[in-house]
């Protein structure tokens, strides 16, 4: 039996079926409840009591949204590119989705455990503005254009300073593999000796997925709703599950790069690794509703000029400094493989 | 020293851990709202609600037709129109309030002399058409049947006052 699932092709592809949806499944009941979880984290910081009606505290009320979604008319607008505007939504929820093949949830659980899996990573989430861009662009209105364009600025403007921030995580590393770099902090979480690293990385994650404060391509109080002002009903639904994949996705990725994967701190091994690996995401995503709860949109000119301005030279003045000590003190790590 | 300080600040996040660590003080307090169908906040004796026809205790509807609530009314809500019953007394034969007129200002019940038409406690009379809220004769003095022992009470706790 073994030996069909690991040395046949259709073996390999049936394992590999089943792996994935091991991982998607809980994904996504995941995603359900992030929605559940911002609602009630944001009641909580603003004094209600959040969803609390559908099912014990309210815990069927994802569900009872996804049914409301799936019975509405998808409507697509008279002047719409009709191909593509169908098409963005699944773009954008398709790559939230895709970029888990190469997250280790344990020592080499990942799906594909690919030695250029940062890469990998980094060029989803950069593919993921094109979802974006479709949807403003095929959308032919002017809201949804101009979501797009800023959606489109803004990733480009974050994900140069997020490169570097990797960079400097990988020289410590020596490797790609998300496996190694995990290995790699068994020693020290890399939060510690990268601590400004690690908050340049965290808020350029905010700006890259799109949250609040750096909300602007959604920015309903100024564009309606920004990219997806004319999507109704699955095609929406598909938008909204996407930011939210891409929140647990930069989540994990935070935790990859800089809280340990799924080593336990001080080396602790009384919980299994995966536990711990959802706890440190869970924790992430916490931080993300705290910061939607605390902070107000930035203006778009502060958005550039913090990406470009402050972050760009910081990160960038850091990698240096890496880079330096690392070979000042000859701890340039050398992986064999 | 200041460009010092403000630097420190800017650079430290200083503000933004301040706020982060405010927003996370509110997320442990207690809720300020109630589970509003079947939880309700308390409301004021003096509160102007669902209107009402109060009746004596032997039954004897209190309003004589005198029409001062029509008259005060500044919404002109009110409909009045009276004729001595068969024993003399003077008595409504049709009392109307538009409820979709009024403005709840409850001069009619301090105009009244003989505390026949009040504001009672209620606030939830909602309903699906506008006919149903052109409240008739009928429709108030059943609204005090049903609501007298609070209006009492609350004409009781508010008569120091008046």
């Amino acid at each position: 039996m073994a030996d069909f699932f690991l040395h046949t092709i259709v073996g390999l592809i049936i394992l590999t079926f089943l792996k994935a949806l091991a991982l998607i499944v809980p994904l996504l009941i995941l995603v359900a409840y992030l929605t559940y979880a911002e609602r009630k984290v944001l009641a909580a910081v603003q004094l209600r009591k959040g969803p609390n009606v559908v099912g014990w505290f309210g815990l069927l009320q994802p569900f009872a949204d996804a049914l409301k979604m799936i019975f509405k008319e998808t409507i697509i607008p008279a002047g719409a590119n009709r191909v593509l505007f169908v098409l963005a939504p699944m773009i954008t929820f398709g790559l939230a989705i895709l970029a888990w093949a190469v997250i280790p949830v344990n020592d080499g659980w990942g799906i594909a455990d690919i030695n250029v899996g940062i890469l990998y990573l980094f060029a989803i989430s950069s593919l993921g503005v094109y979802g974006i861009i479709i949807a403003g662009w095929a959308s032919n209105s002017k809201y949804a254009f101009l979501g797009a364009l800023r959606s489109a600025a803004q990733m480009v403007s974050y994900e140069v300073s997020m490169g570097f921030v990797m960079v400097s995580v990988l020289l410590c590393v020596g490797s790609l593999n998300l496996n190694d770099i995990v290995l790699a902090q068994r020693n020290i979480w890399f939060f510690i000796p990268l601590f400004p690293m690690f908050i340049v990385f965290f808020v350029s994650t905010l700006a890259e997925t799109n949250r609040s404060p750096f909300d602007l391509p959604e920015g309903e109080s100024e564009i309606v709703a920004g990219f997806f002002v004319e999507y109704s009903a699955m095609a929406f639904a598909l938008f909204y599950l996407g930011e939210y994949a891409n929140m647990i996705l930069m989540s994990a990725l935070t935790t990859i790069l800089f809280l340990g994967g799924w080593l336990g701190p001080f080396g602790w091994t009384w919980l299994p690794g995966p536990i711990w690996f959802i706890l440190k995401i869970l924790f992430c995503l916490f931080v993300f509703l705290w910061v939607r709860a605390t902070f107000p949109r930035y203006r778009y000119d502060q958005l550039m000029r913090l990406g470009w301005k402050v972050f760009l030279p910081a990160s960038l003045g850091w990698l240096v400094l890496t880079a330096g000590v690392l070979l000042a003190t000859g701890w340039v790590p050398h992986v064999s493989s | 020293m200041a460009f010092l300080d403000r630097t420190a600040r800017t650079l430290l996040l200083g503000e933004l851990v301040e706020g982060l660590a405010l927003t996370l003080r509110y997320f442990f307090r207690p809720k300020a709202t109630i589970n509003y169908p079947y939880e309700k906040g308390p409301i004021s004796p003096r509160f102007k609600g669902e209107h009402a026809l109060r009746r004596y205790p032997n039954g004897e509807e209190r309003c004589i037709a005198c029409k001062l609530c029509e008259a005060i009314c500044p919404a002109q809500a009110i409909t009045i129109e009276a004729e001595p019953r068969a024993d003399g007394s003077r008595r409504t034969t049709r009392y109307d309030i538009d409820m979709t007129k009024c403005i709840y200002c409850d001069l009619c019940e301090e105009a009244c002399p003989v505390d026949a038409i009040v504001q009672g406690p209620n606030f939830e009379f909602a309903t699906e058409t506008r006919e149903e809220l052109m409240y008739d004769k009928a429709k108030l003095l059943s609204n005090g049947d049903r609501w007298e022992t609070e209006i009492a009470r609350r004409l009781e706790l508010d008569a120091p006052y008046r």
